[in-house]
């Protein structure tokens, strides 16, 4: 099987490149069949190779090397695939719910006129995204990266006719280069130390020439972290991910959640030869984490867009995954990066099914006593909330008390409290949206006679607006159930210890090595109790505010009008950036544009131009069209030089 | 008795005509006459000195530049005839569009 794991990439590519050029000429249900297939066969071909590495045990991972990419001397880059435990599991996440998404957005795009161009960058997101998981090398996974950093550009800004949704796509951009930049030059510095890119030969001589905490590590990890923080919004490069809500629902939900900005997750994991030789950059890393999962979560509490609750939601989780990482919980990291991708995706399409039900409202205060007008998305959208608030026995739950237990294990007890903390609020603000969308009063009224339409694009409705809200279609409910199904059972791979067998921990052996020993059973429950604790109190104060005493949050921003007022504006961070970078830069591309560009250069090649206008000028009398004249100077040259010649 | 010098004289005179002809008439035709005049006027030259210099290499140019006037001629009467063609009127002052 592992001869054809060319084909995962390979069937998106060809749907992406089919849609491309013919998707114009094309009926919808083609490009359909297309979209849709090549990523559904590509989910096949994975789920294949997923078994042949669970059946190889120990042995697990292969090298497949396509073609020499670049042979230039000692310098050789291959177009080579690593399939291993932590790639197959991210393959089947990839294309898995890339599959689930691409049905979705069958039903949800379907009065789109850009039908084909969406399912094009669908697709081309999809094998770039398998590129940077399968490659071998540092240069490969380099390529995937940038590629899944120009789809999110061309999505984010898909209805790039909205002035937002195109100045976020070129925030999205511009942000992630930035961490790009650093991810480069960590590339490089890899080269220019191990003097290859390959993981295997970087990996195999990293332990031999360096010491623990080698300078020349810390550097190249910090660089390489650099990516991730971009890609994987983190502080302080988060800014895009929320702003990126204005590209269509199933977008948010593939890249802003379940695939694109696990990127730096997976980087780090991969890379962890490096990182376990560098303590420092760890530590940066599982702070770095755990700040932004703090800092996210309270952002959360106040925001009033559905979507932009889940996305802080997700820089939130994405905190979570660094600390479990930066902690070298290596496997919790990417147990929670799973399940994470399970639930996200499912409350980004949950909510997706919201504006469409709701003619493309998503402010929640014009929400509310959606419950029984859509089934499916209300039970969906409850299992995903528990399974994020860490329900016991939901996915989130695993995950999450598996992270918290390691850092509290390996003596992080501060970043372990601010974690927990994070879970209660997670709990809070996500139980919050639920109540708000799905229970409380209708604050809009039943409009029988209106049919309708399907809009996506946020629009705002002023006052008290009037829908007839209805389920989607089954294209958009079943991947919503399967989601739920896999939100609520995926967490039992990986039970702690003290719960049953540990099936991931296993499984992830040949890429992490051999777990570490296990946490005693008394520690282990008193940690499991307290997450418990803490998500519950979290669901049960959102309903205290929202269901029970509505007028408590309204007394309590009031009497914390100062706190609020600083979390409803997100802290200002972007007003800041906008002040400190975004601004100076302005003013200085003013400058070289009205200074240095119209006035010193274009005024130099304008003067010399000038200049060359009037020397011609000058010499310009010399023509004038008598063709006798001409005649007569060149008589009167040759005579000149002959006479020369002859009384030289 | 006839020396070179007679015909190099002859020559020159015969190219004086032939620049003079080209500088002051306005009918490409006769321009082109005058032209002929002059290339003849080098081929009695070339000629002449291949007789005093006992060397035929003269005479072998001057069946070269022949040819090359005989093209020249179908060129340049291609081009009065276009020009007449288009403006009425080989007048060769009128044609001044190139002036500066």
């Amino acid at each position: 099987m592992i001869n054809y794991l060319w084909l995962v990439p390979a069937l998106p590519l060809a749907g992406a490149a089919i849609n491309a050029i013919f998707s114009r000429k094309m009926p919808r249900w083609l490009v359909s069949v297309l979209g849709v297939g090549s990523v559904g066969l590509s989910f096949l071909v994975a789920l294949a190779e997923f078994f042949t590495v669970l059946g190889a045990g120990a042995q697990g991972v292969f090298n497949v090397s396509i073609y020499s990419w670049i042979p230039v001397g000692n310098f050789k880059i291959d177009v080579a695939f690593l399939l291993d435990p932590l790639s197959a599991l991210m393959l089947l996440g990839v294309t898995g719910v890339g599959f689930l998404i691409h049905v979705y957005s069958t039903g949800y795009m379907a009065e789109d006129e850009s039908y084909g161009r969406f399912f094009t960058y669908l697709n081309l997101f999809v094998f770039s995204m398998l590129i940077l998981v399968l490659g071998s090398n540092y240069l490969l996974m380099y390529v995937g990266w940038a590629l899944v950093g120009l789809c999110s550009y061309l999505l984010i800004s898909f209805w790039f006719t909205r002035p937002a949704a195109a100045a976020a796509g070129k925030k999205a951009f511009i942000t992630t280069r930035i961490g790009d930049f650093g991810f480069g030059l960590g590339v490089i510095l890899i080269f220019v130390t191990f003097g290859s890119l390959n993981f295997a030969d970087v990996f195999a001589r990293a332990p031999q020439m360096f010491q623990l905490g080698a300078p020349i590590i810390t550097t190249i990890t910090l660089l390489l972290f650099a990516g991730a923080v971009g890609k994987s919004a983190q502080l302080p490069l988060y800014v895009w991910l929320p702003d990126a809500m204005e590209g269509p629902t199933p977008v948010s939900a593939l890249i802003h959640a379940a695939t694109m900005v696990t990127a730096g997750v997976y980087m780090v994991a991969r890379s962890h030869v490096l990182f376990s030789l560098a303590p420092f950059s760890s530590e940066v890393v599982a702070v770095i984490g755990a700040v932004t999962a703090l800092f996210a979560a309270t952002i959360a509490l106040t925001q009033m867009d559905l979507k932009r609750v889940l996305a802080y939601s997700t820089i939130s989780q994405l905190g979570y995954m660094f600390l479990g990482v930066g902690v070298a919980a290596y496997g919790a990291g990417i147990f929670h990066l799973m399940t994470h991708a399970f639930f996200k995706a499912l409350l980004f399409l949950a909510a997706g099914s919201v504006m469409h039900a709701m003619n493309g409202v998503i402010d929640m205060r014009q929400l509310g006593g959606l419950r029984s007008k859509m089934r499916w998305t209300y039970i969906t959208f409850f299992a995903a909330a528990l399974a994020i608030s860490g329900f016991p026995l939901f996915s989130g739950f695993f995950s999450k008390d598996e992270i918290l237990a390691q850092a509290f294990e390996s003596g992080h007890i501060i970043l372990w409290a601010i974690g927990l903390l994070t879970a209660g609020l997670t709990a809070f603000y996500i139980f919050r949206a639920f109540f708000l969308t799905f229970h409380t009063q209708a604050r809009w009224t039943e409009d029988e006679g209106r049919k309708t339409e399907s809009r996506h694009s946020p629009s705002s409705v002023v006052g008290h607006p009037s829908f007839h809200p209805h389920e989607s279609p089954a294209s958009m409910t079943v991947p919503l159930a399967i989601l739920a199904v896999l939100a609520v059972v995926a967490g039992f791979v990986g039970m702690p210890s003290v719960m049953g067998p540990n099936f991931l921990e296993g499984f992830f052996a040949p890429v992490f090595g051999e777990a570490a020993a296990a946490i005693p059973a008394g520690t282990e429950w008193m940690l499991i109790g307290a997450s418990v604790a803490v998500g519950l109190i979290g669901i049960g104060v959102a309903y205290w505010f929202y269901i029970a005493s509505p007028e408590i949050p309204v007394n309590l921003a009031a009497q914390f009008k100062g706190i609020y007022t600083l979390l409803w504006n997100k802290y200002y961070v972007d007003e800041f950036y906008s002040a400190v970078f975004v601004e100076p830069g302005r003013r200085l591309a003013m400058f070289l544009w009205q200074v240095i560009d119209v006035q010193v250069i274009d005024g130099f090649a304008n003067g010399l131009g000038r200049a060359m206008a009037s020397f011609s000028g000058a010499l310009r009398g010399w023509q004038t069209g008598y063709a006798r004249a001409y005649a007569l100077l060149m008589l009167v040259g040759t005579v000149i030089v002959i006479g020369w010649l002859m009384l030289r | 008795m006839l020396t070179v010098n007679h015909f190099i004289l002859l020559s020159a005179i015969l190219f004086c005509l032939g620049a003079v002809g080209v500088l002051i008439r306005r009918n490409p035709l006769v321009m082109f006459m005058s032209i002929e005049l002059m290339l003849n006027a080098a081929n009695l030259a070339f000629v002449a000195f291949s007789r005093y210099l006992n060397n035929l290499d003269g005479q072998i140019f001057v069946f070269l530049i022949l040819t090359v006037a005989a093209a020249e001629v179908a060129v340049g009467l291609a081009i009065i005839v276009a020009m007449f063609r288009a403006r009425e009127n080989v007048d060769v002052d009128e044609v001044n569009e190139l002036k500066g």
